[in-house]
């Protein structure tokens, strides 16, 4: 796909409002978060006056694209579909533009251990990890596949599903006799599990935007979870989590952050937007952990604080952006 | 930190003048909630639960009645009356206690489940059963206070309970409903404990979530044991008129009007929407629920009660709860010849001689709630069974919902769940024998696992990634 350049129209330019058109819901164990996304990004657009409504990656979808075309569609969807590639690659099909990252682009991000890889071989730091899927602990015996990787991981494990977003299904396990459950627990998210190296740090999330002049940091939230664990419950309760944005780091660390995320965003060919989570170590070490091509945006998420955090209103950032891809479209 | 110091940043700075800097923990109110919000958190389960909107799903979770086999043009027209030709009352505040016509009513309907001297000065009407049991528990428990319940019991009984800060004691139960001799035994218990039993809160027919029912000998048997422990009883009876084998069996409240307060509700003979219940109290009892409900709403909706009346006076109401019995009977059949016919060893399930409910068990070692997004994936809904319980309990037991689905959604929804059980099997079968005693790290050094030094193993640094070809 061809990167789109093109600046936004002047305001008063254009003949008709922007038509956009919000994806969220979608069929997977993110579609609460994803329809708090959406019903935020629809809100953020018609403020800053585009002719948004919200629909759901459903069977009515590429019909109702057909019948009421959209000047571009904003995906909100987090998991499968909207985030691996498959939604974009169908609407890369039907011509529809979208805001976001190519659809090759996301199946590498969408696959976490295959992102880190990548991450890894462009020489940035990322915890070592190990991902395998359950018919290898069948074959070789559980026990010695989960002796080695403690003995070469060591305590404690983070153990997640290979792909997904929101926390769901991560554990840190911190004794061994608890790592089998772990597994367990882990395997009904997918066919997958990531092992990875704990790295005691400050939670950081990193949002990235690409407004015409390429891809810029915005400034760093630090997530600080009053339980000590950023899950579930903590990142979508109000009050569970102290957020600072921009993050409470020296200026080297913030900028050796800032251009870590920067460059995770080029090396996966990422467009428009992203979220990169990491770690930084207490020796002022900044590793890779994930990146989102669908980050959250619903009033608990950290893309939007890192936008106001810049001093800019979301729903300006995202017209713009959905705005951007009109333009290249229409060209 | 300056934002725009950070490499490759070119958004201006300054704030944003309608930006409005947000609270660190998103919350100001933070540190001001009353300490029984803390367990209020959003959670998973709750999420997991959200794709059961979605038609490709098929939800055996919720227990929703069929409310689409009613007459809906005929209950239309019948509320349209109610307020355009009676709009000053029914668009009106109204009694505290209710509307005399519709208790009146009530007193009718209990008198199929054998209570027939009660009288309408003795029921209050509630905003469904639910706001009765909240107003019984607020009446009756103090912070501490114990109540008993069967285990599993109703889960929205166990909210209520918890926010009122009453302790729950649960007390068994098999295919004939609770056990009378584990009601004594947990009666003795408390004595000896010193606990003071507020009450028993039991739904004696067609359980939520268990699906049985208590059986005549053992209703006798537990009004029995109130009378000789002084134990008072809350009957939640929502749906005794939705049996399957057999005439409703008698209440307790009919045995025993002293010592059993009963809760009736139409949201399954009716409409669950209207938010229609009742409290059958002696006369004592009632005058406190009046109160504590006056502090509460005020009064029941008029609108809803005038609807149940009118509906109760002028439409087959009885033939309607015949017609909604065959419907989940056939729904019911559907659910247990699917379950005989495709689930795999071990698994057990209760067989429900009428309501909404069956209660099935995993074979060992098998967890529901950490199952669940294998079922999502597989586009299949029940309940986690631990969510009945007030002590943690449940994790192998899922509740399944036949009122909602067609008989053919349903079968579908039990050959996925059945498939889901079988995965998840295969799965406890590689790891649960995994002895993590025996691991290197725990020979190396001696008995403290995270002391062990991960380096000792030679090899390349970590980037042997299985890669399955997705990327």
């Amino acid at each position: 796909m061809t990167e789109a350049r093109a600046p936004a129209p002047a305001p008063g330019t254009e003949p008709h409002p922007l038509r956009a058109v919000v994806l969220a819901g979608g069929l997977t164990f993110e579609r609460e978060v994803s329809l708090s996304s959406g019903t935020q990004v629809w809100e953020e657009l018609v403020r800053a006056g585009i002719d948004a409504e919200v629909r759901d990656a459903d069977a009515d979808l590429l019909p109702g694209l057909v019948a009421a075309p959209a000047d571009a569609v904003f995906i909100a969807l987090h998991g499968a579909t909207g985030e691996d590639g498959a939604l974009r690659a169908v609407l890369d099909l039907a011509g529809v533009p979208y805001v976001g990252s190519p659809a090759a682009a996301c199946r590498l991000a969408w696959d976490k251990p295959a992102a880190k890889s990548v991450v890894r071989s462009a020489g940035l730091s990322t915890p070592d990890w190990v991902a395998l899927p359950h018919s290898t602990f069948r074959e070789l015996g559980a026990a010695a596949v989960l002796d080695l990787m403690v003995a070469r991981l060591g305590l404690p494990l983070m153990v997640k599903p290979a792909s997904g977003g929101s926390a769901l299904g991560v554990q840190k396990v911190t004794r061994l006799e608890d790592l089998p459950a772990a597994m367990v627990s882990c395997f009904a998210y997918g066919d997958t599990v990531m092992v990875e190296r704990f790295v005691e740090g400050t939670e950081l999330a990193l949002a990235v935007v690409d407004l015409g002049d390429g891809p810029q940091a915005l400034p760093a939230v630090e997530i600080a979870p009053e339980s000590g664990v950023f899950d579930y419950s903590s990142r979508y309760t109000p009050g569970l989590t102290e957020y600072h944005a921009p993050a409470r780091l020296s200026d080297e660390v913030a900028a050796r952050a800032a251009a870590l995320a920067v460059q995770v965003h080029e090396e996966l060919g990422l467009a428009d937007l992203s979220r990169t989570d990491a770690i930084v170590a207490p020796d002022g070490e900044v590793h890779f952990l994930e990146v989102n091509v669908s980050p959250g945006l619903t009033e608990t998420s950290m893309f939007p604080m890192a936008v106001e955090a810049a001093g800019h209103e979301l729903g300006e950032v995202l017209a713009q952006l959905l705005a951007r891809r009109a333009a290249a479209a229409s060209r | 930190m300056n934002p725009s110091g950070q490499p490759g940043t070119h958004l201006t700075t300054g704030a944003h003048p309608h930006v409005v800097p947000r609270h660190p923990r998103l919350d100001p109110l933070a540190d001001r909630y009353a300490a029984r919000t803390h367990g209020m958190k959003t959670s998973e389960i709750r999420a997991l639960f959200s794709v059961v909107s979605r038609p490709e799903v098929v939800s055996l979770a919720g227990g929703m009645p069929a409310v689409t086999a009613l007459p809906l043009d005929a209950v239309g027209s019948m509320i349209g009356d109610l307020v355009s030709g009676m709009g000053a009352q029914t668009l009106q505040y109204g009694s505290g206690q209710g509307d005399p016509r519709l208790r009146e009513r009530i007193c009718d309907v209990m008198a199929l489940e054998g209570i027939t001297g009660a009288s309408p000065s003795e029921v209050v009407v509630t905003v469904g059963s639910q706001q009765g049991l909240d107003l019984v528990t607020r009446v009756f428990c103090d912070p501490g206070d114990v109540i008993l319940a069967e285990g599993p019991s109703y889960v929205g009984a166990l909210g209520v309970f918890q926010a009122s800060e009453a302790r729950v004691r649960h007390v068994a139960m098999d295919d004939h409903g609770l056990i009378p001799e584990a009601l004594e035994e947990a009666l003795l218990d408390c004595r000896a404990n010193g606990d003071r039993v507020k009450f028993l809160y039991t739904v004696p027919n067609f359980h939520n979530p268990a699906g049985v029912t208590l059986s005549e000998p053992r209703r006798e048997a537990i009004v029995a044991l109130a009378e000789k422990y002084d134990l008072l009883i809350i009957e939640d009876n929502p749906y005794g008129l939705l049996g399957f084998e057999h005439e409703p069996l008698r209440a307790l409240r009919a045995r025993n009007n002293q010592r059993v307060i009963y809760l009736g509700s139409f949201s399954k003979t009716f409409s669950p929407g209207l938010r229609v219940g009742w409290v059958l109290a002696p006369l004592a009892v009632r005058e406190k629920l009046v109160l504590a409900t006056e502090a509460q709403v005020l009064c029941p909706p008029s609108l809803t009660q005038y609807a149940v009346a009118r509906y109760l006076d002028t439409q087959p109401w009885r033939e309607q709860i015949k017609l909604f019995t065959e419907l989940y009977r056939e729904r019911r059949d559907a659910t247990l010849e699917s379950l005989s016919g495709l689930m795999p060893a071990g698994t057990a399930w209760t067989r429900p001689e009428g309501g909404f409910y069956v209660w099935l068990k995993l074979p060992h070692g098998l967890d529901a709630k950490l199952m669940q997004p294998r079922a999502v994936n597989a586009h299949v809904a029940y309940v986690p069974g631990i969510g009945f319980f007030a002590d943690g309990n449940g994790r192998e037991y899922m509740r399944l919902s036949y009122c909602y689905p067609e008989p053919d959604q349903i079968r579908e929804g039990v050959r996925r769940l059945a498939r889901v059980i079988e995965a998840e099997l295969d799965l406890h079968s590689t790891f649960d024998r995994v002895d993590t005693g025996t691991f290197r790290a725990v020979r190396a050094s001696g008995h403290e696992a995270r002391s062990f030094d991960s380096g000792t193993i030679v090899g390349p640094a970590n980037s042997d990634t299985y890669e399955d070809g997705r990327a």
